[in-house]
């Protein structure tokens, strides 16, 4: 794809970003600590990289979804888990509200998550709906002016710090699967409302996930994002978009795992040959260079397809999706396999990568619901 | 207060080489950059609108029309307007040829306070460009700034580095100030500024619009002409003398004598 300038100037602007800060030693750090630094936190908000697509008015940026997939690419390239908390804000945190927020809400809530200010999660997933969505158990139950929140989210990504919550729950238990099932905006201060610990996880360290438990949970009805009942139909939309940012998360990772294997492959020495210079390891790097320009060009044409509101874009993002992650995996795998056991070791850059991205086909839809909604669309 | 930022879009000499035959640059594929010590005049500006928000930042470069790029990119940094002098007119224009026309574009663009100016360009590292515009504006400047210490009505304290240290300038204003890269760290752009970057215009001025004739511009009114450029062939590796000090000694005065450079 051939970018415009304006394009190539948003990329240039994450790139020198990447370079400047997101160093080896303060990603070494991160891992180290698991904690990600705040002042690393308020450079990326002052950049704008919170609310790429939120507009002007809600102090964001006014650009598009292009914008923000340049934007991870060239920070995931560095840093996976940087991109966990750039997604947040653009994606799972400030999209439900741009797509049914009243303008009070958007004013109360979308500007500080849009500058970095405050933290919103998103809790759909609960520990027996994953994929199956529409087996939200959680309930709210209307009392007077408030609703009553009850049930378990799992897997929560920035539960234990956020300040606030998007929790899908049923408000009509009479409806059957994804029907009945309304959003609600949470403040996590509410006396209710706990966390779980943090997660254990493989990889993506820097970025806390919990569940969050909900007992009687008083939430106010202005707090009840979009129409009653429409809460599956926000999720969905939600998830849609939210898709370009995985997608574009991982050829950023794959990218850094592509540059790294070049790097190494004219380095490193064996039988008095540099790697590259066996045919083995070259055609390798070329396939991964091949396949990796391919998952580009599906994640810009769904961006595209999206900032022209075209119908195609939900299907377009489930291909990106599908076929980047799983690329990505392939690249990472491949990437480790050239390093030898050097890429075994925490030191090198790939055995990060490595773990970060064995998510990426799993986190907001996995590989087999992309394939069932491209399916689905062809075959309906 | 009004503020004008020189600057200039240079080849990113990191990855610049010369042709050993032709004995010029190779530009082709070489990605073109602001100028590194423009992007600290900048910052500088900047710093001064963020304290006093009143401020305006008008950007003023000479250039082809690709130089417009790098013009966005201050804009996105968060500068106020742009100006672009480029025309055939200009080209191949010498120090003293571009300080004539940068002079003329600043008076085009009208009243100002303190124009800022990048110390030297990387690809000419001639920084005369500054300290030229000042002259032919008849305005004082200070070159090598470190620190900006006070703006007052009708002046500015500065730092200005020495090889060993600093002196401190009160100059009054209007001045031009030249910037090293100790003075600051430059910001980065924001998204936003980048959408907002586009969609200003940037005004481009050939000799015409600003009022000078062709033989004062470019090529025929630079009175110095580069006449090769070349790397330096590497140096020879040294030889290390064996022996007593004595010997060594004596060896060493053998070889002076040997090469003539002792009798």
């Amino acid at each position: 794809m051939i970018f415009s300038e304006k394009h190539e100037l948003v990329r240039k602007l994450a790139r020198d970003f990447a370079e400047k800060e997101l160093t080896k030693d303060i990603l070494d750090q991160i891992e180290e600590t698991g904690e990600y630094p705040k002042e690393l936190l308020e450079k990326l908000g002052k950049a704008g990289f919170f609310g790429i697509k939120t507009p002007l008015k809600y102090g964001g940026q006014g650009s598009d979804m292009l914008s923000y997939v340049l934007v991870m690419e060239e920070l995931a390239r560095a840093s996976a888990v940087t991109t966990i908390w750039v997604s947040a804000p653009n994606s799972l945190g400030g999209g439900p509200l741009m797509l049914a927020g009243t303008p009070e809400q958007l004013e109360k809530y979308l500007t500080p998550v849009a500058t970095g200010e405050k933290i919103m999660a998103f809790g759909l997933t609960e520990p027996n709906a994953g994929s199956d969505a529409g087996g939200t158990t959680s309930t709210a139950v209307r009392d007077g002016d408030y609703w009553i929140l009850n049930g378990r989210k799992t897997f929560i990504t920035t539960a234990p710090v956020a300040d606030w919550c998007i929790i899908y729950a049923k408000t009509d238990r009479t409806q059957k699967g994804s029907r009945g099932i309304s959003a609600f905006i949470m403040d996590m201060k509410l006396p209710g409302v706990s966390v779980g610990k943090s997660e254990h996880k493989m990889g993506i360290i820097g970025c806390p996930t919990s569940d969050i438990i909900m007992e009687d949970v008083r939430v106010h009805k202005d707090d009840m994002l979009g129409e009653e009942g429409k809460g599956f139909s926000n999720a969905m939309k939600t998830l849609d978009i939210g898709r370009i940012g995985v997608a574009s998360m991982s050829i950023g990772v794959a990218q850094g795992a592509l540059d790294e294997s070049i790097r190494y492959a004219k380095e490193r020495k064996q039988f008095g040959r540099r790697l590259a210079d066996f045919q083995a390891i070259s055609f390798m790097i070329a396939d991964m260079a091949t396949k990796l320009q391919a998952a580009k060009e599906l994640v810009y044409r769904a961006a595209q397809l999206k900032d022209t509101n075209s119908p195609e874009a939900g299907t377009a993002a489930s291909m990106a999706k599908y076929y980047a992650t799983e690329t990505c995996n392939e690249i990472a795998a491949k990437a480790v396999q050239i390093h030898g056991g050097y890429g075994y070791i925490r030191e090198y850059k790939v055995e990060r990568i490595y773990r970060d991205c064995r998510v990426f086909t799993i986190f907001e839809g996995t590989s087999q619901v992309q394939q069932m909604v491209i399916a689905g669309n062809l075959l309906k | 207060m009004k503020i004008i930022v020189c600057a200039k879009q240079v080849p990113d000499t990191n990855e610049v080489k010369i042709d050993p035959v032709k004995g010029t640059l190779i530009r082709d594929g070489v990605p073109s950059i602001l100028n590194p010590d423009d992007a600290n005049a900048l910052e500088a500006a900047l710093e001064i609108k963020d304290k006093y928000p009143d401020t305006t930042v008008t950007i003023v470069s000479m250039g082809p029309p690709q130089a417009n790029y790098m013009l966005r990119e201050c804009l996105a940094m968060g500068a106020d307007d742009a100006y672009l002098l480029s025309s055939r007119a200009f080209g191949g224009a010498d120090t003293c040829a571009t300080s004539t026309t940068i002079a003329a574009g600043i008076r085009k663009i009208g009243k100002y306070d303190i124009i800022f100016a990048g110390r030297q360009a990387i690809d000419g590292d001639t920084a005369q460009v500054g300290p030229q515009t000042a002259q032919r504006l008849g305005i004082p400047s200070v070159t090598y700034v470190q620190k900006i210490r006070e703006i007052k009505k009708g002046s500015v304290v500065v730092e200005r580095a020495l090889e060993d240290g600093y002196e401190v300038i009160e100059v009054k204003t209007p001045c031009l100030l030249t910037a090293i890269k100790e003075l600051n760290e430059p910001r980065y752009m924001t998204v936003g500024q980048i959408e907002e970057a586009y969609k200003k215009p940037i005004a481009t001025w050939s000799e015409v619009d600003v009022n000078l004739a062709p033989e004062d511009c470019g090529l025929k009114a630079s009175p110095t002409q580069v006449f090769k450029s070349f790397t330096p062939p590497p140096k020879g590796k040294g030889e290390m003398l064996q022996g007593t000090v004595p010997e060594m000694a004596a060896a060493l005065i053998a070889k002076l004598t040997e090469k003539h450079v002792i009798k």
